[in-house]
């Protein structure tokens, strides 16, 4: 197939095929990120003139309390995530197990996924509204004196947060493993009940270890994730209230898009890729799994 | 397990959804009245009357802008993001050339970035082209940064794909261009209809490029619409309820008719991360 081989290494059309999609990620994603080091190293409010700094925004960032303050919501996100990741594995050995309605049910599971941070964001603003809100109207309707003010009390304010995160994500999780666990092969299942496992055995002893890659990937979605988080703690609290919710990226906003400082927020926006990408090459070593099962 | 282990494996699923649907169910109910009835009323009671005209008011007092911004970025975005996609798609599988599996390589990378280091880069490039306050910034970064998951989702397909069928058409003569698009193009339709329903999903919920990026009320599309006539409209919650229903609605349509291609979707998604 010579003929073939020249017309499918044609450099033009090679070029035709990949250069849309490959100058744009280039140009407004991979440009931005190199950038974001070199901006880090001025001292500019992003209108007037660029000045060298050198290191100096860097070192300020790793000194800075205050976003070390963020950095530490962050990893309470990420550590509160990560855990939920336990309820939502027992939800789905629940509903992988011979339950009629399931794909109905994980189907309601997911809606909260579909919406945008925003509205979610909003909706939760509503419930937790200190004297009409769903949540204080039934605290209150059982006898509850003074119900919290959720959003605005600093040392309960991230737990309030992680209520609506764990809302959103819950399908999404929930689909993952209820699909891995239905990929399990009836007659593995079947083969230990016959030698008198428990349901409970079953669960722990033969499908968790069954479906390990698939946790391992969701434990890196989840600390990764949170990492990241913005929109819906952007809306709810804008990080308040004095910072008790402010998380890396809102501190960078902040800076940048509030305080015109753009070499320092640009250096800690630099500084969320690299703790990001370090904390992702961490987690996937600790969660790797060696010995590929095979069934 | 008997009958009434089952029973409580039920009653735990239906309360998982109860939390999932109830929030959800309130804010439609308080959508449709008036503050009175919200703060006096319970909470889960039908409206003594449905208040449709809390949605004729949003809708007329801003929203309906918002709402079509939404639509044709998200959908021009869609469009962008799935024809540049497939043709990557078709590239690095198809094509022969040395370099393919570098460029796969950063779309792979692509997948990890968090969209906020790259924020102020992009909020100065746009401002020396002078593209801020521009819808098209937003339509082509929306298409940027979808691109690494619409790639990763295309492909195991494009890989299933057999190669009898471009030496066929090569041998009848056939050129590239019209392979790809007559072809290959039309048999991956089944993979773009989920690509198309997970980049709806995003595009129409993205809050911060637009936030950042757009400042005129007539560009702002509904997550950063919404923000403001929230604050606007702060005491009255029929409104603000109304607002929110209106621009979740589309979402919650298109997963009515669309739910495999959904959750389908938003399994392959979990590449991301």
């Amino acid at each position: 197939m010579n003929g073939m081989n020249k017309v499918m290494s044609n450099k033009f059309y090679i070029a035709f095929y990949i250069a849309p999609a490959l100058l744009l990620l280039l140009i407004l994603v991979f440009i931005p990120l190199v950038l974001s080091g070199y901006y880090g190293l001025m001292d500019w409010d992003g209108i007037g003139e660029k000045t060298f700094i050198g290191l100096e925004n860097y070192i300020t960032g790793i000194q800075d309390k205050l976003f070390w303050n963020s950095a530490f919501h962050s990893f309470l996100l990420a550590i509160f995530s990560t855990l939920s990741l336990v309820i939502y594995l027992t939800v789905s050995f629940i509903l992988a197990s011979k339950i009629k309605g399931a794909d109905l049910l994980r189907k309601i599971y997911l809606i909260p996924m579909l919406l945008s941070s925003v509205a979610i964001a909003q909706l939760w603003v509503k419930i937790y509204n200190p004297s009409n809100g769903i949540l204080n109207v039934f605290l209150m309707s059982i006898g509850v004196e003074n119900p919290p003010l959720w959003l605005a009390n600093p040392s309960i304010v991230l737990f309030a947060i992680f209520v609506p995160i764990l809302w959103q994500y819950a399908g999404f999780y929930i689909l993952i493993y209820y699909a891995a666990l239905k990929n399990i092969p009836e007659s593995l299942i079947e083969a230990a009940r016959i030698d008198g496992a428990s349901a409970f055995q079953i669960a722990t002893r033969i499908k968790l270890p069954l479906i390990k890659e698939v946790v391992s990937v969701t434990i890196v979605l989840a600390i990764v994730g949170s990492l990241k988080y913005f929109d819906l703690i952007y809306v709810m609290t804008a990080g308040g209230p004095n910072g008790a919710s402010e998380v890396m990226a809102s501190y960078m906003y902040k800076l940048a898009f509030s305080n015109y400082n753009f070499g320092y927020g640009s250096a800690i926006g630099f500084l969320l890729l690299i703790i990001t990408l370090i904390v992702t090459l961490i987690v996937r070593k600790l969660t790797e799994t060696k010995d590929k099962l095979e069934y | 397990m008997g009958r009434i282990g089952y029973f409580f494996l039920y009653l735990a699923l239906i309360i998982v959804g109860l939390f999932q649907i109830l929030p959800l169910i309130w804010l439609f109910l308080f959508s449709l009245k008036d503050n009175n009835e919200i703060f006096a009323g319970s909470p889960f009671a039908l409206p003594s009357e449905f208040r449709w005209e809390n949605y004729a008011k949003v809708w007329d007092g801003g929203i309906g802008t918002y709402f079509f911004n939404s639509v044709w970025i998200t959908i021009l975005a869609i469009i962008l993001t799935v024809l540049f996609a497939s043709m990557a798609a078709f590239a690095i599988t198809r094509l022969k050339w040395k370099l393919s599996g570098l460029v796969l390589g950063l779309f792979m990378v692509g997948l990890m970035i968090p969209i906020h280091s790259a924020l102020i880069p992009l909020y100065s490039m746009f401002l020396s082209v002078d593209m801020i306050d521009n819808p098209f910034s937003i339509v082509i970064t929306y298409t940027a940064y979808n691109l690494p998951i619409t790639l990763m989702i295309l492909l195991g397909f494009y890989y299933t794909l057999p190669h009898e069928i471009e030496e066929a058409a090569v041998i009848d003569g056939c050129s590239i261009h019209r392979m790809f698009f007559r072809i290959i193009l039309p048999m991956t339709t089944p993979i773009l209809a989920t690509t198309v329903v997970i980049n709806m999903i995003y595009n129409w919920n993205e809050f911060v490029f637009v936030n950042t990026f757009i400042s005129s009320e007539k560009y702002k599309t509904l997550t950063v619409g919404i923000q403001n006539f929230i604050g606007q409209y702060m005491t009255d919650w029929g409104a603000i309820g109304a607002t929110l229903v209106i621009s979740v609605l589309p979402i919650i349509v298109a997963f009515i008719f669309f739910s495999n291609k959904v959750v389908e979707g938003i399994s392959s998604s979990a590449v991301k991360g």
